[in-house]
């Protein structure tokens, strides 16, 4: 997965509470095949409604998304994550998460930040004074920010370290595995000759 | 100190070992069909990754596919789908296949054993929580998710915290006419839904001694029925006969090696487990569920429990629920209960062994008017041995369906399910709500009193049959 050290982007204010992975991903939509074109069913319910915030177009273009807290609740779906990342969206948010949603989010590379809920509500009227407007996200720094260089507001995020430091450096589960290939190809060298095989030369 | 069967395996697997995080273990075996694999091959393709490993890996079509008219395109669209990218992503990544039509094909569960690949002392894992099943030949044997299973194709490896050992023990013998089913459907009513949690289970003692390798595979099916990571039975000479001449069965000096070590996979005297459990056989009768979950059970001698009989706040109304569900009365005895549809088949029971119990019943009976009885193979090699036994012709005498293989109505993910308050007597392993079809009530049965019912239209045991009319 790629590296996430900071992100600037549109910013996209969210204002419900209690969004949970079925309101982001309707089950119907689990049927795919693939892990690519969720976006057609982000927010699906809301679409319709032209007031919904994706749908004016100083917003369509967003990346950070500014939510209410408690997101990501309910089944435990990875199509969540996947589906913010296919509409384009690298960062969330919220005053609360979902753990599960949280770890899922570290895992596919979207980052989850927690922010104090009086921030969030600062980002929002900002947002909604000037929408199109940009937020900066600074994993390295751990700090998000708003306005030129942070004019307007610069505010802490929390990310566990570990989440953090999967991030900076792009380190899926996988790849995690695989600085240790050295490893298993010593060990592969070890197995009996006599385990089974699928494939015969 | 001495180690338990699944400490040896386990350790046999350890690729790294760190404190603090979980073992990464090596997987011998991996097991594939269409409805988990598509997004894992998506990952895979999307990050530039290729399977590290297509010669330990065996992708069947399962879940989805139609047991009628095989031969046709599957009507189903996302059936149809989800085939389709199965075979696609096989022949991408080099992975074999055995899809519909051709003699291997079938229940993933059926056909590792029958082709001789599950073998003692193994890692296998699979995209189905039924993995457990191959812990019947000594084997370290798992579900996992799709995210896993990206990860074992990508490195045939998976970090995995090391589960806490338990041992059953069942002492004496299984009575007359009781099967290894009853045995594991009264051991979760025992233990309740969550009591292997967290444990790799070892089932041993004189009675599972003294089971058939398919009557083992039925008691570690269904461990994750009362939430155990896995379950197994250390290897013997029953397991050795079983794999012996199968097509990818060790040969020659591979043979002797193979076998040399099997015997040494067994839980050493010295050797402690995290918890045990001892069950008298001999007290083990006639199982069937009542409820909507395997271990909402009682002998088939009982009648429905009413949500008086328990204690816990939770069960009564756990009770009260599952009744409504089922359409049942407390106090109803469960002979009366009458069933619309019988299934035959499953992971569970859809092997050659259950099929000619199920036939021995039912020859020279005639399937009940207004039930319905199906029998599913569990593959099309199980479906081959059965017609060259003829017992094709005594289910269809009988005047059963007989199918073509795949999981069928045990999960009604293809066009066989129930349909609303229909009630089934089945041989699978899950009678949770909705999951035979929206609506439908499962009784979880063992093979004779699934065949005895079908017979009778009640539920019923082959000890209420009239005598057939040879
Ligand atoms: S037969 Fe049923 S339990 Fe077994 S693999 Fe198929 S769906 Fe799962």
């Amino acid at each position: 997965m790629e590296k996430f050290t900071s992100h600037t982007g549109v910013g996209v204010p969210l204002k419900r509470s209690n969004v949970d992975t079925d309101q982001i991903i309707p089950a119907v939509y689990l049927k795919r095949v693939t892990r690519s074109g969720f976006e057609d069913g982000l927010f699906s319910a809301w679409r319709n409604d032209p007031s919904f915030v994706l749908n004016q177009d100083a917003y369509k273009a967003g990346t950070v998304l500014v939510a209410g807290p408690d997101f990501g609740t309910g089944s435990s779906r990875e199509h969540a994550v996947w589906a913010l990342q296919n509409y384009g969206f690298k960062v969330v948010l919220s005053a609360r998460f979902a753990d599960i949603f949280r770890g899922n989010s570290g895992k596919a590379g979207l980052l989850a930040a927690q922010v104090e809920e009086s921030v969030i509500e600062q980002i929002w009227a900002y947002l909604e004074a000037n929408p199109g407007a940009e937020v900066s996200v600074d994993l390295e720094a751990r700090e998000v920010s708003v306005g030129d260089n942070g004019s307007v507001l610069r505010a802490p995020i929390q990310v566990d370290d570990y989440t953090r430091w999967r991030l900076l450096n792009g380190l899926d589960d996988i790849s995690l595995t695989l600085q240790n290939e050295a490893d298993i190809t010593a060990f592969e060298a070890g197995r009996p000759a006599f385990k089974p095989v699928t494939q015969h030369a | 100190m001495g180690k338990t069967l699944s400490e040896k395996v386990w350790d046999e697997h350890v690729v790294r070992s760190v404190d603090g995080e979980p073992d990464l273990l090596y997987i011998d075996l991996h097991l594939i069909h269409e409805v988990t694999s598509p997004q894992a091959f998506d990952g895979l393709r999307l990050s530039g990754r290729t399977v590290r490993r297509p010669d330990l890996t065996l992708a069947t079509e399962d879940h989805n596919v139609p047991t009628l008219n095989w031969d046709q395109p599957i009507a189903d669209p996302v059936s149809k789908t989800q085939v389709d990218t199965l075979r696609k992503n096989a022949a991408e990544f080099g992975v074999r296949l055995h899809p519909l039509g051709d003699v291997e094909q079938g229940i993933v569960h059926v056909v590792g054993p029958q082709l001789g690949l599950t073998q003692p002392g193994m890692t296998i894992v699979c995209g189905d929580s039924h993995t457990s099943t191959h812990g019947a030949f000594g084997s370290i044997a798992f579900g996992i998710g799709t995210s896993e299973v990206e990860h074992v194709l990508a490195t045939q490896t998976l970090p995995q915290a090391k589960p806490k050992t338990m041992a059953v023990t069942v002492n004496g013998s299984l009575p007359e006419g009781v099967t290894s089913k009853d045995l594991i459907l009264y051991l979760i009513a025992q233990t309740g839904t969550g009591g292997g949690q967290g444990y790799i289970v070892e089932y041993r003692g004189q009675a599972i001694e003294e089971l058939s390798m398919e009557a083992r595979m039925t008691v570690c099916n269904m461990s994750i029925e009362w939430g155990a990571k896995a379950g197994l039975i250390a290897p013997d000479q029953t397991t050795f006969d079983y794999i012996e001449g199968k097509p990818e069965a060790p040969k020659g000096a591979d043979w002797d090696a193979a076998v040399a070590h099997w015997k040494t996979l067994v839980t050493d005297a010295d050797a402690t487990f995290d918890k045990e459990i001892v069950i008298d056989a001999a007290d083990v009768t006639p199982f069937v569920t009542w409820g909507t979950n395997p271990g909402q059970g009682v002998p088939l001698g009982a009648s429905v429990p009413s949500p008086e009989d328990f204690t816990d706040p939770s069960d009564k109304v756990a009770t009260e629920k599952a009744l409504e569900y089922m359409g049942l009365t407390a106090g109803t005895p469960m002979r009366e209960v009458k069933v619309d549809t019988v299934f035959v088949g499953s992971c569970t029971n859809g092997r050659i062994e259950d099929l000619r119990l199920a036939a021995d019943i039912i020859k020279g009976h005639k399937v009940a008017e207004g039930t319905r009885l199906l029998v599913v193979p569990g593959s099309v090699r199980v479906r081959n041995q059965a017609i060259e036994e003829g017992l094709d012709k005594v289910f269809i005498e009988a005047g059963a369906e007989w199918r073509g293989a795949g999981c069928s109505m045990c999960l009604g993910m293809n066009p066989d399910t129930l349909n609303p308050q229909e009630r089934s007597a089945s041989t699978s392993n899950r009678n949770f709500e909705g999951r035979q079809g929206k609506g439908g009530r499962t009784h979880l049965v063992s093979i004779p009193v699934a065949a005895a019912t079908a017979v009778r239209g009640t539920l019923s045991s082959p000890a209420d049959l009239a005598p057939a009319n040879a």
